[in-house]
């Protein structure tokens, strides 16, 4: 029996939902094999499905777009589950499914002492299924539902290690912080209700045109471009979910969570959301220039400020987690520079190669029994060879060094924005380019004070020292394997062929890529010919001789002179305080947000609160009454005919009052 | 033949003699109780004169229910009366303001 497409939709994210079902409400009946087996095969039936039978599908022209279960209506509006699936849906659900299917195995071994772990799993492959109905949803009420439940999951695994205060605080900070962006995300879809009559993408997206000259008055005497107002409310939701500044300070403090997780988060679902989010709505962003504008200015301050935060810290974790805090800045930077390709471009390769590096830094931190400081480790080159290696090329690729995966992806991203003409191109330019040599240093600092020079661990963990286990080890020669090569293969299908179609869509006036192309195909009649020549001349730009240049220096400073560091930081106290100190945005949020809401709130509580409600509403009432009484009593006098007297006067007017009505 | 309006004015002002005997009275409980008994009768003078010019009798069959009634409140009112006196040693009405606010 020849099985329809959508019943293989449906199955995609069902398999991880069952999984996590099993895993989550009998695995304590059936145990931890049963229940990592449960979640796995979920994940692997998604990721299989998606790979070798949606992608395939997509790629020979066919696309869907189609409700699958009306839940509900409200007035007129349907509301609905429905899936949208083309090219750009194909590749992310592909890109997910994989990794995570990589973080689930990798968790068996990681995880494999934890008391949690059916929990563990549970979450994850949860996780998997939240962030699948977020790509795969064709109406923004479903996206909300995935963006939100990718939220919570977030939530429960960052703080998975409940006992620990620090994960505790970092799992209410991520949630809290996003509820920031939220609040935007849902604004702006309440704004697309409002103005389009329609949470459905296809209805959206065709009448957009026709919003694009409406204006709007937000504050009195300002006109807004409706479509601007929306799409920044929309990307201030993609802020918050793939943190770019000012809502990245969740990001480091994830780090509190399992490794796996950081590996999850980071590569394939969530902070990848808000990237997909404002690629799918390409359609909308293309026809605002101002939200362009917004996405390119913040994508690029947070490329190069947070890739600088992560050349001083000392965690493995939150080296790696401010490297994705700046890709990200590179994909927002993509976004904004109407090179959407190239934006999911570097979101698959990254996904890949920052996935690897976070398993990696697991695997070395599992070696070293949960130590988690760079600056005591040093020389694992020799104990734990294939960690050692994939490192390297996780490394290789972050870098952009050609031909790894990372060089096709952040390359093109760096000729689109020089390409652009918006207004904060050429912030964004310098951003991104100073971006590459700052990826260099800090990449291949982390893997010389990891790996090289001279264990720095005392000699008790030395000695036990040895390779992860094959359930660690290969995940991350599977995720190596892509790392290197992904980024040949996809680059001209991907960014420079008709891969997308339909899906996103670039107005001729943005048409960044366009000049790329046609150099591109210039270049030769074969593809291997083309992706050749575009590697070798990767070789001579400017990005890779920044690269070099960050290699040479942390070579230089970190195996060659180790003590210099020291000296530098002495010399440049303010700035490597400035750096450490994450430039002091948790320390503002405290100050202003935090102990702002606390004033706010203590003086609602001291004036509305205790002054108004308590003391005029609730108290003023008793003793209005009170002293009505106090001066009512004086004519209740005791004496029996006063009353009869009241009586038969009232008895009285009463009369009257019925007699001559 | 005396007409309606005569007994009818009688019993008003017999009515009005004993409102006013209960509000001017300052001094002694038993005219209080007087001043009711000729209120009710003012109000017994009322049915018997329409129960006579209306050819009902159901008035006058009312009448002898008000006046047992009448008799068994006097004689409850006379009995408070001595509980009050024993209690208070006065039935000034005056004296006889527990109910004040």
């Amino acid at each position: 029996m020849p099985v329809s497409m959508e019943t293989i939709y449906l199955l995609i994210p069902l398999a991880c939902l069952v999984g996590a079902l099993v895993a989550g409400l009998f695995g304590w009946k059936i145990g931890r094999a049963a229940s990592h087996s449960a979640a796995i095969l979920g994940v692997a039936v998604a990721f299989v499905l998606s790979a070798f039978v949606v992608l395939p599908d997509v790629l020979v022209g066919h696309t869907f777009n189609g409700t699958v279960y009306q839940w509900g209506s409200s007035g007129d509006l349907p509301l609905e589950v429905g899936f949208l699936i083309d090219p750009l849906t194909a590749l992310m659900m592909t890109v997910v499914t994989f990794v995570s299917l990589m973080v689930h195995i990798y968790t068996i071994g990681y995880m494999h002492d934890d008391p949690g772990y059916q929990r563990f799993f549970s979450y994850i492959a949860l996780f998997t299924f939240a962030m699948l109905m977020l790509v795969m949803s064709n109406n923004f009420l479903q996206l909300f539902f995935g963006w939100e439940a990718v939220g919570v999951m977030s939530y429960l695994l960052i703080g998975f290690w409940h006992t620990r205060d620090t994960a505790t605080y970092a799992q209410l900070k991520a949630f809290l912080v996003n509820r920031v962006g939220d609040l935007g995300f849902l604004l702006g879809i309440a704004a697309i209700y409002l103005y389009f009559g329609s949470l459905d993408y296809g209805a959206v997206f065709a009448i957009a045109p026709q919003i694009a000259p409406k204006t709007l008055q937000v504050l009195p005497g300002v006109d807004w471009s409706v479509l601007t107002l929306v799409c920044v409310l929309l990307f201030i939701g993609a802020m918050g979910k793939s943190a770019q500044v000012p809502l990245h300070v969740w990001l480091p403090d994830s780090m509190e969570g399992p490794t796996p997780i950081s590996a999850l988060i980071h590569a394939a679902t969530m902070v990848t959301a808000g990237v997909f989010m404002v690629a799918r709505m390409s359609p909308l962003f293309e026809l605002s220039d101002t939200a362009l504008s917004v996405v390119l200015v913040i994508g690029a301050i947070t490329a190069f400020t947070m890739g600088l935060v992560g050349i001083v810290q000392n965690d493995i974790k939150r080296v790696i987690a401010y490297s994705t805090l700046s890709q990200l800045g590179y994909m927002m930077v993509a976004l904004g520079a109407s090179a959407y390709s190239v934006g999911i471009f570097h979101l698959a390769t990254h996904a890949f190669f920052k996935a690897l590096l976070f398993l990696g830094a697991g695997s070395v931190i599992l070696a070293l029994h949960h130590e988690q400081d760079i600056r005591k480790m040093g020389g694992l080159k020799k104990y734990m060879p294939v960690t050692f290696i994939t490192a390297w090329i996780g490394s290789l690729a972050l870098a952009g060094v050609p031909p790894f995966a990372g060089f096709f992806s952040k390359d093109l991203i760096i000729e689109a924005v020089h390409a652009s003409s918006l207004p904060g191109s050429g912030l964004a330019y310098a951003a991104v380019l100073g971006g590459v040599l700052v990826t260099s240093i800090y990449s291949f600092r982390l893997l010389f004070l990891v790996f090289h020079g001279k264990p720095r661990m005392d000699r008790d963990t030395l000695h036990h020292i040895k390779e992860s286990p094959l359930v660690v080890t290969v995940p991350l020669i599977l995720l190596a394997i892509p790392s290197v090569i992904v980024g040949a293969a996809m680059v001209e299908p991907v960014v420079f062929g008709q891969y997308f179609g339909n899906a996103i869509k670039v107005l001729p006036s943005h048409a960044a890529l366009a000049e790329l192309s046609e150099h591109y195909f210039a270049a030769g009649g074969r593809t291997f010919d083309r992706v050749g020549t575009f590697t070798v001349h990767g070789f001579w730009s400017w990005p890779f001789l920044l690269a070099l240049t960050g290699f040479g220096l942390a070579w230089f400073l970190y195996l060659h002179r180790p003590q210099l560091p020291e000296t530098i930081r002495q010399r440049f106290n303010a700035l490597y305080r400035l750096l450490l100190n994450k430039y002091y945005v948790d320390e503002f949020n405290e100050f202003v947000f935090a102990r702002g809401a606390r004033r706010l709130g203590q003086m609602l509580w001291r004036v509305g609160d205790v002054r108004l409600i308590d003391d005029l509403a609730v108290n003023g009432t008793a003793r209005l009454v009170g002293w009505t009484a106090a001066v009512l009593r004086h004519i209740q006098s005791g004496y029996v005919y006063h009353y009869a007297f009241a009586m038969i006067l009232g008895l009285f007017l009463l009369i009257t009052f019925f007699v001559h009505r | 033949m005396i007409p309606l309006e005569h007994y009818l004015v009688l019993g008003a002002i017999l009515f009005a003699l004993s409102v006013v005997g209960i509000f001017l009275n300052r001094k002694n409980l038993v005219i209080l109780l007087m001043s009711i008994e000729l209120m009710l009768l003012a109000v017994n003078t009322n049915f018997i004169a329409f129960s006579h010019f209306l050819g009902d009798i159901s008035g006058q069959v009312f009448v002898f229910f008000i006046l047992t009634v009448a008799a068994a409140e006097s004689a409850i009112g006379l009995a408070i009366l001595v509980v009050v006196f024993r209690n208070r040693a006065s039935i000034d009405v005056e004296d006889l303001d527990s109910l004040k606010g």
